[in-house]
C-alpha cells in the first residue's frame, strides 16, 4: 500500500504562476529541456562517429523531471545530479560546449579528460561531481545540507539517487542521518524502472521508492517525471519547506529509461508495450503542447527555440572538436590538493 | 611545555584548532555527550555546542560522505572513527569519492579523519587493526601515525589545515601510556617528513606508530652488543619520507624495516622494494622485514603477542643482520 503522496498533476495556469513562474520563466524551462535533449542526441552521433571513447548514457525521458528540480533551486543552493540528469547541468548555466569536450575526453572538459560522460560538476555553478557508485553520492550531498546547517545558512543541498541506488546502504545512512538532524535536503529518486536490466520489483518491495521517507521521519512524495511543471511544484515545495526548516523529503519522479543502460544496450528486456506508453507522455512533446494551450506559444517563438538550440549545439560542438587531446605529461598534477585549491568563494 | 599523555595531546591540538577556526568541527560516534569512546572529545560539547561536536548514527558512510560535502562547501570536519576498523564501512566514500575528487574534478576534500589503531590489550580481529597500508595504496589520501605526544599535537593541526583527505591514525596503544614535554602553543609537523627517534651508525630500522617504542627497546639491546641501531619514525606513511630512510641506509648500510600491520602486502613491502630500487649498491645486507604474520588480530594474549611484533623479534632480526 502506497504511504508517500501522490503528486496531482498541475490544473490551471494560476497554479504554475502561484509556484513562481511567469511566461518567461516557461519558455526558459522548455529551452533547457530541449537543449538537454540536443545534447544527448548529439553525444549519441558524436558515439557513432567514434569520437566518444568508453562508453555514453543519456537521460531520455528525463528531461522534466532533471530541468523541473533545477529549476526549482535557489542560485546558492547546491546538488549532486547524476548520469540521468543532464537536465540539471543545463539549467544550472553548463555551457554545452564543455560537456561535448567531456564527452571527447578533451583537454577543456570540466575534467580535462581525467573522467568520462557525466562524471563532471562545475563547482561555481553549486554542483557536486558524481562518482560511478551513485548512491554514494547521496551523504556528500547531505554533508553540504549540514554544513549550511551549521552556519545557518538558509540553503538546501538536493541529493539524486535513482530507484536502483535506492537499494544500497549509502541511501539508508544518509536518510537516516538527515532525517535525525532535519537538515536541508532534498532527495530526489529519479524513478525510471530499470537498472540497467533489473526492474523495480527486485529494487525494492515498497510500492513506491517515496514510501520509505516515512520511516526516516519526513515526507515523500511521487510525482510524474514526465509533467515538468508538477515536478516544478513538488520539488519547489519541498526546497521552500527545507529553507525554513522543516527537514528533508524524498522526491520520487516516475519516468521511463527510453533507451538502455548505456549506448551498447538495446533494452530488449524492456516490454514493448511499456515503451509505447511512455512514448506517449514525452516530457518534451507534452510540455511543447501545453505552452501552445496555455500561454499560447507561437510557431516563431518554438521556431526561435528550435533554431536557437540547433545553432548552440552546432557552435557548441565545433568549438569543442578543436579543444586538443589532454598532455599526458600533466598526469601527476593534482593527486593532493594545493593550498590554491582552496582559495575559492566556499573555502574563505 | 607541559607535560602530555598521548591522547591529551590529541584532544589539546583538537581544542586549539577548533577555538581558532570556527571551520573545524568533530563528528563520530558518542563523540558529544560522552566524549569519545576514549574521551579524546571530553568536554568539547559543552564547549562548542552540539553542532560543532555531532553525535552522529551508527553510519559510518554517512559520517565520512557527510565530512566530504561540508568540506567542499567550505567547513574542515573531522571524523572519529570510534575503532580504526570500522573505516572499512566507509571504504568507498574515502577511496570513491574524498580521495579522486581533486584530481578528477578539481574539488579540494580538506578532511581528516582519526582512526584509533592498533593492537596489545586484547581488542581482538575488530578492534585492534592497522589498515594504513591499504589506504596508503591510494592515491589522493594520506595517511599519518604519530608515535609521540610532540607528534600527535602537530600531525593532527597539519591534517586539518592540509588541504587534502587525512587519515590520521592514533595508536590505542599509546593512549596514556606515553607521556612526553609538548608546547603548550600551536605548532604543526610537516606531513611526510621522518624523525630519528634513535641516532646510529650499524643499522637502520624504519618504522612507525607503536613499534618505534618497540625498535628502541631491541636498540638498547643491541647497544650491549656493541651494536648501533638508528631508528627512523617515518611519521608519515604516506607520502612519506624516502630521503630520510635512503640517506639512513646509507649511512648504515643495514636495514630493517619493522610494522605492526600484517606482512603481505604492507606499507614496509613497499619501503624494502624502494630501498632495494634505489639503495642496492650500498647495501650489506639484504633487507629484513619484521611484520605481524597474514592472519587477523587474535584475542587471546598468547595468540596476540605471538602476532604484534615484540622486542625480541626485533633483538632477533638486528642480531641477523649485525652477523651478516
Amino acid at each position: 500500500m502506497a504511504v508517500a503522496r501522490e503528486a496531482e498533476p498541475v490544473g490551471s495556469l494560476h497554479e504554475v504562476r502561484e509556484a513562481g513562474l511567469d511566461r518567461e520563466d516557461l519558455l526558459g524551462v522548455y529551452r533547457n529541456m530541449v537543449i538537454t535533449r540536443g545534447v544527448e542526441e548529439r553525444g549519441h552521433i558524436l558515439y557513432r562517429q567514434g569520437k566518444i571513447p568508453g562508453s555514453f548514457y543519456t537521460g531520455r525521458g528525463n528531461e522534466a523531471a532533471a530541468v523541473g528540480v533545477a529549476t526549482a533551486m535557489g542560485p546558492d543552493d547546491v546538488g549532486a545530479p547524476l548520469h540521468r540528469d543532464m537536465g540539471v547541468h543545463i539549467t544550472r548555466g553548463v555551457q554545452p560546449w564543455h560537456i561535448f569536450a567531456q564527452y571527447m575526453g578533451r583537454q577543456d572538459g570540466p575534467t580535462h579528460g581525467r573522467d568520462g560522460n557525466v562524471h563532471m560538476a562545475e563547482s561555481s555553478l553549486g554542483l557536486i561531481a558524481m562518482v560511478s557508485h551513485l548512491p554514494a553520492m547521496l551523504p556528500v550531498a547531505i554533508g553540504a545540507g549540514l554544513a549550511f546547517r551549521i552556519r545557518e545558512e538558509a540553503r538546501v543541498a538536493l541529493a539524486w539517487f535513482g530507484e536502483g541506488a535506492s537499494a544500497r546502504g549509502d541511501t539508508h545512512e544518509g536518510m537516516t542521518f538527515a532525517g535525525t538532524r532535519e537538515l536541508p535536503v532534498v532527495f530526489v529518486c529519479d524513478n525510471n524502472q530499470w537498472a540497467y536490466s533489473t526492474p523495480t520489483h527486485l529494487e525494492y518491495a515498497t510500492e513506491h521508492v517515496a514510501d520509505r521517507a516515512q520511516a526516516y521521519g519526513f515526507e515523500g512524495v511521487v510525482v510524474d517525471g514526465t509533467d515538468v511543471l508538477a515536478v516544478y511544484r513538488e520539488a519547489k515545495r519541498a526546497i521552500e519547506k527545507a529553507r525554513a526548516g522543516g527537514g528533508p523529503t524524498l522526491l520520487e519522479c516516475l519516468t521511463l529509461r527510453m533507451e538502455g543502460h548505456a549506448v551498447h544496450d538495446d533494452a530488449f528486456y524492456v516490454p514493448k508495450v511499456m515503451f509505447e506508453k511512455w512514448a506517449e507522455s514525452d516530457p518534451i512533446e507534452r510540455f511543447r503542447t501545453w505552452l501552445r494551450a496555455n500561454v499560447d506559444m507561437t510557431d516563431e517563438e518554438e521556431d526561435e527555440i528550435t533554431t536557437g538550440v540547433k545553432k548552440l549545439l552546432n557552435d557548441a560542438l565545433q568549438r569543442a572538436e578543436q579543444s586538443p587531446m589532454p598532455d599526458p605529461a600533466d598526469l601527476l598534477h593534482g593527486v593532493y590538493a594545493s593550498a590554491e585549491d582552496l582559495d575559492t568563494p566556499h573555502h574563505k | 611545555m607541559a607535560e602530555l599523555t598521548y591522547l591529551q595531546a590529541i584532544s589539546d591540538a583538537l581544542r586549539t584548532e577548533m577555538r581558532r577556526d570556527k571551520r573545524v568541527f568533530l563528528i563520530g560516534e558518542d563523540v558529544g555527550v560522552y566524549g569519545g569512546a576514549f574521551k579524546v572529545s571530553l568536554g568539547f560539547q559543552e564547549e562548542f555546542g552540539p553542532w560543532r561536536v555531532i553525535d552522529a548514527p551508527l553510519a559510518e558512510t554517512a559520517i565520512i560522505g557527510a565530512c566530504t560535502g561540508a568540506s567542499m562547501m567550505g567547513l574542515r570536519p573531522v571524523a572519529e572513527m570510534q575503532f580504526a576498523d570500522f573505516v572499512s564501512c566507509a571504504w568507498d566514500q574515502l577511496v570513491t569519492v574524498a580521495a579522486k575528487q581533486r584530481w578528477r574534478v578539481g574539488t579540494p576534500v580538506p578532511i581528516v579523519v582519526r582512526l584509533p589503531s592498533g593492537g596489545g590489550f586484547s581488542g581482538g580481529p575488530f578492534h585492534s587493526q592497522n589498515p594504513e597500508s591499504s589506504f596508503a595504496h591510494v592515491p589522493g589520501l594520506k595517511c599519518v601515525c604519530p608515535a609521540t605526544p610532540e607528534d600527535a599535537k602537530g600531525l593532527l593541526i597539519s591534517a586539518i589545515e592540509d588541504p587534502s583527505p587525512v587519515l590520521y591514525f592514533e595508536h590505542k596503544h599509546l593512549y596514556r601510556r606515553i607521556k612526553g614535554e609538548v608546547p603548550e602553543e600551536r605548532y604543526t609537523v610537516p606531513i611526510g617528513k621522518a624523525r630519528t627517534h634513535r641516532l646510529g651508525k650499524d643499522i637502520s630500522v624504519i618504522t612507525w606508530g607503536a613499534m618505534v617504542y618497540t625498535a628502541d627497546e631491541a636498540a638498547q639491546q643491541l647497544e650491549n652488543d656493541g651494536v648501533s641501531v638508528e631508528v627512523i619514525d617515518l611519521r608519515s606513511v604516506m607520502p612519506w619520507d624516502k630521503a630520510a630512510v635512503l640517506d639512513s641506509v646509507r649511512k648504515t648500510s643495514k636495514v630493517l624495516v619493522l610494522h605492526e600491520d600484517t606482512r603481505t602486502g604492507g606499507f614496509g613491502a613497499e619501503i624494502a622494494a624502494t630501498i632495494a630500487e634505489e639503495a642496492f649498491e650500498e647495501l650489506d645486507a639484504p633487507v629484513k622485514r619484521v611484520a605481524a604474520p597474514d592472519t587477523p588480530v587474535p584475542f587471546s594474549p598468547p595468540l596476540e603477542k605471538a602476532f604484534i611484533p615484540q622486542v625480541e623479534d626485533v633483538v632477533a632480526g638486528l642480531r641477523d643482520l649485525a652477523g651478516y
